[in-house]
């Protein structure tokens, strides 16, 4: 503690759990917007992850309100949330949001479009398994020329609903954030854009991730075509995103209201490591010149020609780096904003436990979760196309 | 109609009714009554028992000493202020009695002497005002003037005295520039003292050719601030000029 | 006080009324647009209809309270008979009402503190010599008319009661902390046992018996003064007759409904 703070503001109400949450939901609109790049715009590169981004997305979505109910006071009481929703909070809608995008969107998109593969992995299966799988299709069994063509269009008008959707999302879980006034850290008109843009890049460097490890582990051959690709789309994303962030500072800086002196304070000290190191220098400046220079982002053939498998360790590296940028930003963010009082007079401080709810166990089981819940969803939905790429030399 | 929606369709529909009905039957019964929230939250935080009782209670039964603190110094001073919180004494009088604080630390709580509060509120320094001798010796607190009218101004004015103590003025005395009436220090808001209404008081002392010792700073009466009295622009508590 | 069931005078102005036709219009214009409906069919309509009515309906008074900073002692005892009066535990340090210090210095330097809400007393400024001025602020919920908590909180369970109260139904708060963060003015609390957000209440309950608030009845230099906002005679009219007045960050918007009499600009 130092200057004056609020006496009630000793405590930070919103902890490490609140971190992950617009962590987690970045991910998931992240990984949809990348999947709805196949589908909608037709990015033949980027084919071989469509399925896996969808199902990366649904696996962080079903994990993304825990963190929430988990920091409750009462979570026993979280359905007045959908009973009683207060139509001017920004928080009640989450559930509505939530339930649209994973009823709507995800599970129908992915319903349409493994509907084929369901229906005939029913009809190969036998006991409780064919019915497992007869479940799923809900009946719906048809696999004529004419259903399956209309499973194709259905799935392409859903992805083109998913795209505002998932920017709803996240924009959104922004929007949370952006629109406290009280709190000038938050109170901003381009935290949900900003939001939305971090989400985006998070998401791409997810899915990268989980493609060349799983590609790794399945001992198959990465697709480099598609690995460029996804570097290409990553470092686009992190342009826009660091040109609003640097947007949203540089504005702040010039208007100078009456809470830039504190705000200067929290970031040379409290938000040093996490803002200037973490978030700006490791999570975007380095990824972003890296990619620059190795992806074929800015020159048709690159700018350093590298063999492809040093290429694909620096496109895992600069998106580790990127993930590392992305939970910082939420970080900084979330516990930033209230690591000062509230009568811009003093610091508080964050300690984060390393037991208890809040704590660092819950928040590493919270974070690991998600990919086993990809792993059971992989098993039952395989995401690998019928004829996986032949081990031949990439172009 | 394609066999995709028709089974989507009912899978919804389930969806949508199981929701609709759980939500009749969940929501609160007054919710939305008076606004959107629970009308009955309102009477039971209505229904939270009292602490204080208030001193329209206390006068009730205590008339004479609530009577002798109205016409007192003390008379916005609520009994429960000094007595403690009293709903459950008016409850059962025989059982509960209040507190009664007779120590010296409880006093200063209001009236010792602190550079924030507003200048003239009656202040003393617990440390040198008769130290040892409990507040009551002295001071009645349902009727508190003083036994012994003030011999100095600091026992009110705090505040101004510690910061004249360190200043070029230390050495005056408060009467030097104010008449203070006797009357004042009975009746402090009734009768007030005055302060110097001429640029020649100050000049006494401050005029240049001033019959004043040389380490006083003196200035040319005719040209500086004519329009102004000094303590307009100076301080005289604590004045500024080195 | 509560006794008196005859309809006040109508306290808004024909231009605030205005104001805020403007504002609900803007939000229906809104809601038609966006379609926000998806939602809206499944949240009851009649509530709808009611929501837009308040404020219209026959208001028969609005609380408020006035701070005279001239006034204050820094003696504290408002926030120890707020403390004993709502059961706020004394440990940890929350509090419903706590009073600031505020010390000025000649170089421009501004030192508040608040130990323990000022319960236990202030203690010596040091280097008393080097302040420009110095002085206590009582602080609370300011009840505010536009209040930011009851906005966000996702469920109804802050509310703002038609005399203009603004409550927490602790048996229907999910416990999400949103309301602690839209707080301007850090006067909500999360209580650690009954896990829910709390507040002060005006003493609601205190009202509704005919009593003042605990902090006005323990106030001994009236410093405090409860009444309601609005034509009829009651101590707070009066006040905000004869004073000129400050409210905490106006520029949020948020209307409050404690009222300062010689506020000081440094004050947040």
């Amino acid at each position: 503690m130092q200057g004056y703070i609020y006496p009630n503001e000793f405590e930070l109400r919103w902890g490490l759990l609140i971190v992950l949450y617009p962590y987690l939901t970045g991910l998931v609109a992240g990984a949809f917007i990348l999947a709805s790049l196949a589908r909608v715009f037709n990015v033949k590169e980027v084919e071989p992850t469509y399925r896996l981004a969808l199902l990366t997305a649904l696996a962080f979505l079903i994990v993304a309100p825990l963190p929430l109910v988990a920091h409750l006071g009462h979570p026993e009481r979280s359905y007045e949330i959908f009973l009683t929703p207060n139509r001017k909070s920004a928080m009640a809608m989450f559930g509505f949001v939530y339930a649209w995008y994973l009823m709507v969107v995800l599970l129908l998109e992915i319903w349409f479009d493994y509907r084929r593969d369901l229906v005939l992995t029913a009809r190969e299966a036998t006991g409780p398994r064919k019915w497992f799988y007869y479940t799923l299709t809900l009946g719906a069994t048809d696999l004529s020329d004419r259903a399956l063509q209309f499973d194709d269009r259905v799935g392409r008008w859903i992805t083109i609903i998913g795209i505002p959707s998932a920017f709803l999302l996240h924009g959104y879980v922004g929007f949370i954030f952006g629109s406290v006034k009280a709190n000038p850290w938050w109170s901003s008109v381009l935290m949900p854009v900003v939001f939305l843009f971090s989400a985006i890049v998070s998401g791409i460097a997810l899915v990268m991730i989980i493609y060349l490890v799983a590609t790794l582990f399945r001992s198959k051959k990465v697709d480099m075509g598609c690995a460029d690709k996804l570097a290409s789309f990553l470092f686009y994303a992190i342009v826009v995103d660091f040109s609003l962030e640097m947007l949203d500072f540089i504005h702040r800086l010039y208007e100078a209201e009456e809470s830039i002196e504190i705000l200067s304070q929290l970031i040379e000290g409290r938000l040093f490591v996490s803002l200037i190191v973490l978030q700006i220098v490791l999570g975007t400046l380095v990824p972003l010149i890296s990619l620059g220079v190795v992806s074929p982002a800015l020159s048709k053939r690159s700018i350093a020609r590298i063999p492809a498998e040093v290429r694909r360790l620096i496109y895992l590296g600069c998106a580790i780096l990127v993930q590392i940028g992305i939970f910082s930003i939420r970080w900084n963010v979330v516990i930033g904003g209230q690591l000062f009082s509230k009568s811009l007079r003093g610091l508080t401080a964050y300690k984060a436990e390393l037991l208890g709810l809040e704590g660092l166990l819950v928040a590493g089981v919270l974070l690991v979760l998600p990919f086993l819940v990809l792993g059971v969803l992989v098993k039952i939905l395989p995401p690998w196309p019928d004829t996986e790429l032949p081990a031949s030399p990439e172009a | 109609m394609p066999q995709q929606v028709t089974r989507l369709g009912i899978a919804f529909a389930v969806l949508a009714i199981v929701f609709v009905a759980v939500r009749q039957t969940l929501v609160p019964d007054t919710f939305g009554d008076a606004g959107h929230y629970r009308a009955a939250a309102v009477d039971s935080i209505e229904a939270q028992p009292l602490k204080y009782a208030g001193h329209e209670a206390c006068t009730m039964c205590h008339r004479p000493i609530a009577d002798k603190r109205s016409a007192s110094n003390h008379s916005g001073v609520s009994c429960e202020v000094c007595h403690g919180p009293a709903a459950e004494h008016v409850a059962a009088p025989g059982n509960v009695r209040p507190r009664a604080p007779r120590e010296r630390g409880f006093c200063p709580l209001c009236h010792g002497y602190n550079a924030s509060r507003p200048s003239g509120f009656p202040q003393i320094d617990p440390v040198a005002h008769n130290p040892t001798v409990p507040c009551m010796t002295c001071h009645d607190p349902h009727a508190p003037e003083p036994p012994v009218i003030p011999g100095e101004c600091r026992a009110c004015h705090g505040q101004i005295a510690s910061t004249k103590a360190v200043s070029h003025h230390a050495v005056l005395p408060c009467l030097t520039c104010h008449d203070a009436p006797e009357e004042h220090k009975a009746t402090p808001r009734a009768v007030r003292p005055g302060k110097p209404s001429s640029r020649d008081f100050c000049g006494g002392c401050h005029a240049e050719g001033a019959d004043s010792p040389p380490h006083i700073p003196g200035v040319d009466m005719a040209t500086h601030g004519e329009d102004y009295l000094c303590w307009q622009c100076h301080y005289p508590h604590h004045p500024e000029a080195e | 006080m509560k006794s008196d069931s005859t309809a006040g005078p109508n306290r808004e102005s024909p231009a605030t009324r205005e104001a805020v036709d403007r504002r609900d219009f803007l939000w229906e214009a809104l809601k038609a647009s966006l379609g926000v409906p998806i939602a809206l069919c499944i949240v009851r309509v009649p509530e709808l209809h009611g929501m837009q009515e308040e404020g219209d309906a026959d208001v028969e008074r609005i609380y408020g309270m006035g701070i005279d900073i001239r006034k204050c002692i820094g003696c504290g005892r408002c926030a120890q008979a707020c403390k004993s009066e709502n059961d706020v535990p004394d440990e940890p340090y929350f509090f419903n009402t706590w009073v600031e210090r505020y010390v000025i210095r000649t170089d421009g330097e501004i030192l508040v503190d608040s130990p323990n809400g000022g319960i236990d007393g202030f203690p010596p400024i040091e280097e008393e010599g080097s302040t420009l001025r110095t002085f206590f602020v009582p602080k609370l919920c300011n009840h505010c008319e536009e209040a930011p908590c009851v906005q966000v909180c996702p469920v109804g369970a802050t509310f703002t009661t038609d005399d203009g109260a603004v409550l927490v139904d602790e048996e229907y708060c999910i416990g999400c902390g949103y309301c602690v963060q839209a707080c301007p003015y850090g006067a909500r609390w999360f209580d650690p046992v009954k896990h829910v957000a709390r507040k002060c209440t005006f003493c609601y309950h205190r009202l509704a018996r005919g009593k003042v608030p605990a902090c006005v009845e323990v106030c001994p230099t009236s410093a405090r003064l409860f009444g309601e906002v609005g034509h009829r005679a009651n101590p707070l009219a009066r006040f905000l007759r004869f004073n000129e007045i400050q409210v905490l960050k106006p520029h949020l918007n948020t209307k409050p409904k404690v009222f300062y009499a010689n506020l000081d600009g440094e004050v947040r």
